[in-house]
Formats: structure tokens, C-alpha cells, sequence
């Protein structure tokens, strides 16, 4: 007999190993040297207030990308957040007209944004249509129901107060936006990653059927979750119309790519099943430092469209290529 | 002096940090020209003015911006990544009146001087705003046009767009006021096309049968003058019948070559875009103040003068006709 020793690993990765090879550092490299990168670029990078400023690139789009990241590891998806905005702005604008104050404009905001919402998760979780399909009706559906109402007009006349959730600052550069934007991240981490809610959506997004067979409402959380995109899509359309204190039906246009090309940028498998949302903050940062970067080189907007797209295959794909080229 | 600044800014982070955009006091003026979107011939035309009023003034540097489409957020990051640069001054064509009113009013804060010219904004978001032409100039060129080719008088007609039309009854009015100043010329009927072509060539043709002896249709309208011009060239008027008013030199071509339109009118980008660098470099170097009643000097092309609400009219909209056609055809 010989006598034949073999090494077997308690595990097969060390917790700091797995995660410095994780989606997330990757990401955060990117975005670190994206930040170097700008600094030298441009005099006018590091400076507080431009940062600031900066920050509103991207936290009205970041708050609804957290639940859309939250509907796409469940395997559905909602194109009509865009158009949420653009007929919740518009109800908050006909509300102004008729004398409401800015309590009552918040909640209409909310509110018309979960009704949307629940429409849209009726039609998808009841009759059983396929969300897609389902968003691309209603996102015409929305913002066209905002052109019949406002037409080439516009609702303005936002009371002074109001203007505190898209202009006002809670602590020198701090804008009360990005405070929210952090808020609602956290409570989203929390949702995701730390209660049984957030299992569910795991479950579903990898084997819907076999996740309806251990006991989870499949149709109850998938209604829940379109649900919170239509109130996040009220929280960004009050913050929205705040900060440009006017409404008109073409507001938000084209939003809801952006923010898909976020979720899937945060490394959410756009099949579903997968993702984290500190991956979607750091994509958010990566948008957000990527356009102002290049915004202030002047470069013209669709050479950033370009780089935003060679980003998101680049990300993408580099590490599918890296595996490929180890085995 | 792009590479001395890339240079001078990647050793200066440091002070960058501390000092912020003070470090960076520049030589020349940065004059921002922000535009509806990029890639709009119209615009173009526009930036190309600005250039030339740069070269003129000397010592300043104008940043042709705008977002990839035509929406106010766009614009609003545009604004912003402005601010962040510290321009001097910003001339933007806004998207929206309103939207983009708080992000300029912010750059206004930070003494950055802001005009707005040819699509306004309102005016808490601008010192001043620059429109292409006014009422009575637009009214008066239209006639104008028509009775420069009828030295012996006769009958022309008006073919405009809709009977609610504001611009179009506006113009139409002021038009009718200086009718008398133009002896000879008799206004004989006033039609309505809708801005539909296919009713616009109607209304044309039955301009043609009730007034045998018409010398002139003046549309102010661009799908009129277009309609007009193609029923009578059926009829086989040209010659007879001069079709004038408003239009875009990209569709009037054919018209200007045919001879079924002798000239047209409308506002000259190159113009608007040079005379808006004019304005926002006088108020950025404290030549001129934006106060109601002000005048402020806009080189080749005179000076403006402003009215209660701070907006001032630039010119006569610009005549074009088969000398200088093939030049704009191409533009707008």
C-alpha cells in the first residue's frame, strides 16, 4: 500500500477571498479609478459643491433602480416608471391648480405612484400577462393620459415649500436628495438581504414554481414589489418636479433605460435569480461620476450615451472573458 | 492652451482642493451656447455665429453644448456641469421656459450672466431674453417683401394658418397697420390653410379664381408659402404670381429656382447666434446692464433695446432669395 496524502480545503474560498473577487469590488475599482481619472481630467472635479451638484444626476433615478432591482432578481421588470412620473407630476400639478398645499401634493404624488403601480401588478400577478409586454402598454398608457391633460402646456406654480425636495439641503453640500437616496438604499439592503421577504424574491427570481411549492405566495410578492417601483416612481416624481418646480408631459422622458442599464450595471442578472443592492449604489455613483465627468469636458451627450453603453458591455463581459481565458 | 491646462490642472489638485475654482482664474471669457439638442442644422448655423462673434471680440472662448435630445433634464445637467466649470456666461434656446428656470437662476447666484435667446426663459431664469424679430418688423417685412416686386401696385392676399393662430393674426395686424405706408398695394382677402397643405393648396388656387388680376400671395406661414408656391406653379403662374411670406430656406429652394417666389423671410441663425454672444459678453464685462430701457451694442448687427419684461427683438427677419439660397438651403 502506498501511502497517498490529499490536500481538501476546508473551504473552497476564504470569506476575504470571495469577496475581493466579487461583482462589487470590481465595480468599485471601476468607479475609484473613474473618480482619479476626472480629477485629473478636469480642475473643476474636486471641488464639494460640484460633487453635489453631481449628485443629481443620479438620485431620482437611483431610488426607483432600487426596486426595480428588487422586481428583476424576481424575474419581472417595469418600463413604465418613466411614465409613473410624468402622470404622478401631472396630477401634483393639477392639485396646485386647484389650491392643495405641499403636504397634500406629497401624498398625491405617492399615492397616484402606487396606483400605478398596482395596476400594473394586477394585470401581471391576476390575469397573469407578461410584465413586459404589460409596462410597455401602461408606459404609453401613463404619459399619455399626462399629454391629454397638460398638451404643449405646462403646470407651474408650485408652492415656495415645495421646493425643498429637489433644491433644499439638509447640511452644507448634503442635498435633502441624497439623504433620501441613502435612506431608502439602506432600507432596500435591509429588504433584500436581511429579511424573509427578501429570500422570497430570490426564490422566485431562480425557480418561481418551485418557490410557489415551498409555501411562498409567488403572486403576492410579485404584486408587492410592483407596488414599491410604483411608489418609488411617486418619490422620485415629487422629488423631480420639486427640483424643476414645473410639470410637462415629456418630463422623466426616457428614464426607464437608464434606469434598467443601473439595475443590470449593479450586476443584477437581468434574467433574474441574482444581484445585490450595494452593487446598484456603486452602479448609480458609476453613471453619475461618468456623465458629470465627461459633462465637464463638454463632451457632447451622445459620445456619453457611447461610453455609457461600452461601460455596461465592458463590465459585463470582461469578467465572463477573464474565466474563459483561466480554464 | 488645452494641454497647458490639462498640465497646469493635474499639478494643481492640491490647490484645486483648498481654493477651488479660484485657482483657475482664466484669461479668456467662456461663453457657453446651449442649445435645444445637438446635431439640429438650425443650431449649428447658430454656433457658427457665436464663433464669429468670438473672433471679433478676441479673448473668448465659446462652448457649443447641448443635450443628445430636446428634453429640460437634459439641459438641466448641461446647466450644471456649466456651473461646476465656472463659465462666465451662459446664452441658452430653452427646451422649457420653466424647468430649466431654477438650475439658471442657481448659475445666476454664482455670478455666472444668463441670456436666453430664440425659445425663452421665464423671467426670473434670465437677465434678458433675445427674440429673433417682433411683431411689427415681422408685419412689416411681409408687405415689404411683396411690394418690392410690384412697383406699379395691384392686389395681394394673405393665405395664413389657422383663424386662432396667434403669431400668424399678430403679424397679420401688424401688417394691416402699415399697409398705408405701401401706396399702390391693395390687401384684397385674408384666407385661412390651417397649416395643412393639402387645404393651404386649395385656398390658394381659389385665391387664383376669385381675383384674376392677383400680383401676390403672402403666406407667413412655412407650410403656406409652401402649398402656395406649388398651386401656382401648376396653374402655371409663375411670373404672374410672386408667392412670398415666411419660410425655411430648405424647402423655399425649389421655389426660389422655379421663380415662383422671389423672396422670402426668416430669421437668420447665424445672426441670432452672434448677436446673443454680442449681449452676454457685454453684460458679463459690465458694458451693459439688462435693465428695462437699456441698449446694448451687438457689433455688425446694431444694437437691441429692451422692454419691460428685459426681452429685446434682434432685426428684420432675414430676406433670402436666389443669391444667397444655396448657402441655407443646406442649414435649416
Amino acid at each position: 500500500m502506498t501511502d497517498t496524502t490529499r490536500f481538501i480545503p476546508d473551504r473552497l474560498q476564504s470569506p476575504l477571498e470571495r469577496r475581493l473577487k466579487s461583482w462589487e469590488t470590481l465595480l468599485l475599482a471601476v468607479a475609484v479609478s473613474i473618480f482619479i481619472v476626472n480629477s485629473f481630467t478636469s480642475p473643476y472635479f474636486l471641488n464639494a459643491w460640484n460633487l453635489s451638484d453631481m449628485t443629481f444626476n443620479f438620485t431620482e433615478k437611483a431610488m426607483i433602480a432600487f426596486a426595480m432591482a428588487l422586481l428583476i432578481i424576481a424575474g419581472e421588470i417595469d418600463l413604465s416608471v418613466a411614465s409613473i412620473i410624468a402622470l404622478a407630476s401631472t396630477a401634483m400639478g393639477a392639485a396646485v391648480q386647484i389650491g392643495i398645499g405641499t403636504p397634500g401634493l406629497v401624498l398625491i404624488g405617492l399615492g397616484v405612484g402606487l396606483i400605478c403601480g398596482a395596476f400594473n401588478g394586477f394585470l401581471v400577478t391576476k390575469l397573469g400577462l407578461p410584465s413586459i409586454v404589460v409596462t410597455i402598454g401602461t408606459m404609453s398608457l401613463f404619459r399619455g393620459i399626462s399629454y391629454i391633460i397638460l398638451g404643449d402646456q405646462a403646470y407651474r406654480g408650485y408652492p415656495s415649500d415645495f421646493s425643498f425636495f429637489g433644491q433644499g439641503y439638509v447640511f452644507w453640500v448634503i442635498s435633502f436628495e441624497f439623504v433620501l437616496f441613502a435612506i431608502i438604499a439602506l432600507i432596500y439592503f435591509v429588504i433584500l438581504h436581511n429579511t424573509n421577504f427578501g429570500r422570497a424574491v430570490y426564490a422566485i427570481g431562480n425557480n418561481p414554481v418551485g418557490a410557489e411549492f415551498s409555501g411562498i405566495r409567488v403572486a403576492r410578492v410579485k404584486f408587492i414589489l410592483f407596488l414599491l417601483t410604483g411608489l418609488m416612481s411617486g418619490v422620485a416624481a415629487v422629488c423631480l418636479t420639486s427640483r424643476l418646480a414645473s410639470t410637462r408631459p415629456s418630463i422623466a422622458f426616457g428614464w426607464e433605460l437608464e434606469i434598467v442599464t443601473m439595475v443590470v450595471l449593479g450586476g443584477v442578472n437581468i434574467l433574474g435569480g441574482s444581484g445585490t443592492i450595494p452593487g446598484v449604489v456603486i452602479a448609480a455613483f458609476v453613471m453619475g461620476l461618468v456623465t458629470f465627468g465627461l459633462g465637464l469636458l463638454n463632451v457632447p451627450g451622445i459620445v456619453m450615451s457611447i461610453v455609457i453603453g461600452l461601460l455596461l458591455i465592458g463590465v459585463i463581459a470582461l469578467p465572463r472573458l477573464w474565466e474563459k481565458w483561466k480554464s | 492652451m488645452s494641454i497647458t491646462r490639462r498640465l497646469f490642472g493635474g499639478s494643481a489638485i492640491a490647490t484645486a482642493m483648498l481654493a477651488g475654482n479660484a485657482a483657475y482664474a482664466q484669461d479668456d471669457m467662456r461663453i457657453a451656447l446651449v442649445v435645444k439638442a445637438l446635431g439640429i442644422g438650425f443650431f449649428e448655423a447658430a454656433a457658427e455665429g457665436a464663433e464669429e462673434a468670438a473672433a471679433e471680440l478676441g479673448n473668448v472662448e465659446i462652448i457649443y453644448t447641448g443635450p443628445t435630445d430636446t428634453t429640460a433634464e437634459g439641459q438641466i445637467e448641461v446647466i450644471n456641469s456649466l456651473i461646476a466649470q465656472g463659465v462666465d456666461a451662459i446664452a441658452i434656446s430653452a427646451n422649457d421656459p420653466d424647468a430649466v428656470s431654477p438650475a439658471l437662476q442657481r448659475a445666476m447666484q454664482r455670478g455666472i450672466t444668463v441670456v436666453s435667446w430664440d425659445s425663452g426663459v421665464n423671467e426670473e431664469g434670465r437677465m434678458m431674453h433675445l427674440n429673433p424679430s417682433s411683431t411689427p418688423l415681422i408685419g412689416n417685412t411681409i408687405i415689404k417683401l411683396a411690394a418690392d416686386h410690384m412697383p406699379d401696385g395691384g392686389q395681394v392676399a394673405i393665405l395664413s394658418a389657422s383663424a386662432t393662430a396667434t403669431n400668424q393674426n399678430a403679424w397679420i395686424e401688424a401688417a394691416e397697420e402699415v399697409l398705408p405706408n405701401y401706396p399702390g398695394i391693395e390687401l384684397v382677402a385674408t384666407v385661412y390653410g390651417d397649416d395643412l397643405s393639402d387645404k393651404s393648396y386649395r385656398e390658394a388656387q381659389g385665391l387664383m379664381a376669385s381675383y384674376p388680376d392677383l400680383k401676390a400671395i403672402i403666406a407667413p406661414t412655412t407650410v403656406g408659402i409652401l402649398a402656395s408656391c406649388q398651386a401656382v406653379s401648376d396653374a402655371d403662374k409663375i411670373g404672374e404670381i410672386n408667392v412670398t411670406g415666411l419660410g425655411l430656406p430648405s424647402e423655399m429652394a425649389g421655389c426660389v429656382v422655379s421663380g415662383a417666389t422671389e423672396s422670402f423671410a426668416i430669421w437668420n441663425p447665424i445672426d441670432l447666434g452672434y448677436s446673443a454672444t454680442m449681449i452676454a459678453h457685454a453684460l458679463a464685462t459690465g458694458a451693459a446692464t439688462a435693465e428695462p430701457g437699456a441698449e446694448i451694442p451687438t457689433g455688425r448687427m446694431g444694437s437691441v433695446t429692451l422692454d419691460d419684461t428685459n426681452t429685446a427683438a434682434m432685426s428684420d427677419p432675414f430676406t433670402y432669395d436666389a443669391s444667397n439660397i444655396d448657402q441655407f438651403k443646406d442649414i435649416f
